[in-house]
């Protein structure tokens, strides 16, 4: 164990300090009616200004957790505070920052684009400012249907509605609830670039998604529920970095029935029959050992006729994680 | 400190509801009450000339405009919570910053002001049907007012409880109707055998009925103030199982 940091490492906490938590959840646990338990002993910090990906498989408790930050759900046991404010004493402080797009699409299906997202900044007890609503509107590309009813307009709209609602009255955190389901890939695109706008305007982004490569290419931070626990928390970087695996996958020329005792000591496997040789080795390691086993492989006689490389993304990192 | 600003939205977003259902919401009511009169009044009324010194025509305008009031209020409140819990818009209201008051001021509000709406356009077309007097108004206007957020708060409950369409119509035509009619809508429960009139007592619309027309004619079946104090009773009750409701979460946060 190191005692001290290098220079450069303390360069770096100087200069750019953990931000502090806008949302610190504490020993929260749900229990439903029915008896399950749908969260159980969640700890978790958002930091202000990140975005923050929560992943996890159906009935992982993600909503449940979102629902009872939002005001939604009534916690069974535990506490959590919004920008310092309890989320059941001091509610109305604490929900007004909170901008919340849901999973499913529910909307007033007769009421025109406009005065569903007036409505919603109402509800939040801002006063009415047209300037406003015109701008979140434009900016969604949804001010040329703003006198339309919602009914009329098409699935990736209505999301982009629900966006405009929760954005309605100028909320500092946004929670996104699986908002690419269901979402086409240009509109999931515009998506991810108005996410950014936001988070680089300051907001504090907590998204769900079951899209791996959403998180991979969004988040700062990750968080893995299974089974109503939060699993992990990490840097995505570092997340990658630590859990990441790379391989090294070799045809061979003739099929092998066992790996060559020469190179027993590397992490190496046959596979595919024996028709290929696939090395596993850690992309921090400052060698790979590939050169070496190379070399040892044409020593023993075995030839290849192609090679590839693989890296383990989010998704099998998430997968491997919650299969646990 | 009030969100009244989220009151007023959930007003006027109740209201504009009842703008894009007018036909339903307004001319359906006065239409079913006009029949009321024709067949209540016009058709048996010929054969009933007076119930305590009051043409039956007239007679009947009390109990006709409770009955409508009672159903709207019902209908209204209930409908108004039950359809944002149905299409799952509800997240909204109880994510936003706002307490059960605010919540139930809001959509009872909106109930309320659309029954009142709907009773004084009855009353007014009764005064094409018979002739009317009213000797106590602001008296009447007190006991439409109270009659109308009471069983605003009443459906609200009802809007809460229901798990299904079904649940939400089963208390209006099972419960709310054959009360109105029971409770002395088209006649005086003193005309009753004295044992049913004690039973008669029992249906809290009697006390709602009789009140409202005392203020009109100044006769009651039950003492004025006894009225009153029913009406008074059953808000307060509706008021507590509301804020129940809003303390447990129940049907709502769980």
């Amino acid at each position: 164990m190191r005692l001290f940091a290098t220079p450069g490492e303390w360069s770096f906490r100087l200069h750019a300090p953990v931000p502090p938590a806008v949302i610190s959840i504490e020993g929260l646990s749900k229990t439903y009616a029915s008896g399950f338990q749908a969260l159980k002993d969640i700890n978790l910090s958002i930091r202000r200004g990140e975005i923050f990906a929560l992943l996890g498989p159906n009935g992982a408790g993600k909503t449940t957790l979102i629902s009872i930050v939002c005001g939604i759900v009534n916690p069974s046991v535990g506490s959590v505070a919004v920008d310092g404010h309890d989320i059941r004493g001091e509610y109305r402080a604490a929900r007004s920052k909170i901008g919340l797009v849901p999973q499913e699409l529910t909307t007033d299906a007769f009421e025109s684009v406009w005065n569903t997202v007036s409505f919603s900044r109402g509800l939040f007890g801002k006063r009415p400012n047209s300037a406003h609503i015109e701008r979140v509107l434009k900016d969604l590309s949804l001010y040329e249907k703003k006198n339309d009813k919602i009914m009329t307009l098409s699935g990736g709209m209505k999301r982009r509605v629900m966006i405009a609602k929760a954005l309605s009255h100028e909320p500092e955190i946004l929670f996104l609830d699986e908002p690419s389901a269901g979402v086409d890939v240009s509109l999931r695109k515009d998506m991810w670039q108005l996410v950014r706008e936001l988070r680089d305007s300051g907001v504090t982004i907590i998204l769900t998604t079951h899209y791996i490569e959403e998180a991979e290419e969004m988040a700062d931070r990750v968080g893995v529920m299974s089974k109503g626990e939060l699993i992990l928390v990490e840097d995505k970087t570092a997340l990658m970095r630590k859990l990441g695996k790379k391989q090294l996958t070799l045809e061979l020329s003739a099929p092998l029935a066992v790996v060559p005792a020469s190179v027993g000591g590397y992490d190496i496997a046959l596979a595919n029959e024996g028709r290929e040789l696939v090395y596993t080795y850690d992309t921090q390691a400052e060698r790979t050992g590939i050169t070496t086993l190379l070399e040892e492989l044409k020593r023993a006689g075995v030839s290849f006729k192609d090679l590839r490389t693989t890296q383990s993304s989010l998704e099998d990192i998430f997968v491997d994680l919650t299969s646990r | 400190m009030m969100n009244l600003q989220a009151v007023r939205a959930i007003y006027l977003f109740e209201m504009s509801r009842t703008r894009r259902t007018l036909l339903q919401s307004i001319v359906s009511p006065v239409i079913s009450t006009s029949l009321y009169f024709v067949v209540f009044g016009a058709a048996i009324g010929s054969r009933i000339t007076q119930i305590e010194g009051i043409s039956y025509g007239a007679f009947i305008v009390p109990g006709l405009i409770m009955l409508t009031l009672l159903q709207q209020s019902v209908t209204n409140a209930s409908f108004g919570i039950y359809f944002p819990r149905f299409v799952g818009t509800i997240y909204e209201i109880l994510s936003a910053p706002i307490s059960f008051l605010e919540i139930v001021t809001g959509y009872v509000g909106a109930a309320a002001s659309k029954s009142i709406i709907v009773g004084l356009i009855i009353l007014a077309t009764a005064f094409f049907f018979v002739p009317l007097r009213i000797d106590h108004p602001v008296w009447m206007i007190a006991f439409l007012v109270l009659t109308a957020v009471t069983f605003c708060l009443f459906g609200f409950i009802i809007g809460i409880w229901a798990d299904g369409f079904e649940k939400l119509q089963v208390i209006p035509l099972l419960v709310i109707t054959p009360l109105t009619f029971l409770g002395g809508s088209f006649y005086s429960i003193n005309l009753l055998p004295p044992f049913w009139q004690k039973v008669a007592l029992i249906n809290p619309v009697v006390y709602l009925i009789s009140g409202f027309r005392w203020s009109f004619y100044g006769i009651s079946d039950v003492d004025v103030g006894v009225s009153l104090a029913m009406t008074c009773v059953f808000l307060l009750i509706c008021l507590a199982i509301v804020g129940w409701i809003f303390k447990t979460g129940y049907r709502l946060r769980n």
